[in-house]
């Protein structure tokens, strides 16, 4: 039997996988790509909450919670293709001036 | 059979979520990011929960991934050296990554839901898209044009954000 102590496990060990990825790694698109494992972290977790407390709010938070991560990753990507345009670099590191 | 299927889901999506953040090349981790959110999806479908699997599929490995793989693609990255690869104070962050996990696991472990737990009723099981559709048109339709409008925002800043400023050339 599978219980929501399972998917709950399953979910933080995602989410804990996806924030060793944003803290470890220089490459800025491999933290984007980090932040969505923990985004997809949270929608299981959901998921699992709305099915073994039987209430529908939870499937619907994650549709709207897929649609934001949408949106952030297509306004994430906008700006690392303006970055790199002018500093020819996805390194973390290297951008570390506010102005240009 | 249900729990052999969970495990063989969560199994395949770790592995696959360890090599997106330890693969060098960002294709290859893109691509393991696929698996993972495919795995996810396939977890949702455990969870009854069709709609949102279909939607996993549709939003997250047909959009999302196609935007990260030609972004790769365009900037053009490769294969990172060894020096660029990790941060130095990576061992110190995977020590309070591990930490981080146990604590959330004693908590999930050890904590107590005093409500009833059960599945879905009969109806939900039976017509998940209606329920769905229904709940998001009626009780949650404020939300729900909200989103939508901060969708066209994102897409509007998108274009504006990777413009070439007139005259310029680049």
């Amino acid at each position: 039997m599978v219980t929501l102590t399972h998917y709950l496990i399953l979910s933080f060990l995602l989410f804990s996988i996806g924030v060793a990825g944003v803290l470890i790694r220089r490459n800025i698109i491999i933290m984007l790509m980090s932040m969505e494992l923990i985004f997809n972290s949270v929608n299981i977790s959901l998921a699992a909450f709305s099915y073994y407390l039987h209430s529908l709010s939870g499937t619907i938070i994650v549709i709207f919670n897929i649609t934001i991560a949408a949106a952030e990753v297509a306004i994430g990507l906008a700006i690392l293709v303006a970055v790199y345009r002018r500093r020819k670099t996805v390194y973390v590191d290297e951008l570390n001036k506010l102005r240009y | 059979m249900e729990q052999i299927f969970f495990y063989i889901f969560a199994v395949i999506a770790v592995v696959a979520a360890v090599s997106v953040v330890v693969s060098r090349n960002p294709v290859h981790s893109a691509l393991f990011l696929i698996v993972c959110l495919l795995q996810v999806a396939a977890i949702f479908v455990l969870l009854r929960a069709p709609f949102l699997a279909a939607t996993q599929v549709f939003v997250y490995v047909g959009a999302v991934m196609v935007l990260f793989l030609f972004t790769v693609l365009v900037l053009d990255i490769g294969r990172e050296t060894v020096v660029e690869y990790m941060h130095s104070h990576a061992f110190a962050a995977v020590g309070a990554v591990v930490a981080l996990f146990v604590v959330l696991a004693y908590i999930a472990s050890r904590g107590t839901i005093t409500v009833p737990q059960g599945g879905f009723s009969e109806e939900v099981l039976a017509k998940n898209v209606e329920v769905v559709g229904r709940a998001l048109f009626t009780k949650y339709i404020f939300p729900f044009e909200v989103v939508s409008f901060l969708l066209l925002i994102a897409l509007v800043g998108a274009i504006v954000l990777v413009m070439n400023e007139k005259g310029s050339k680049s």
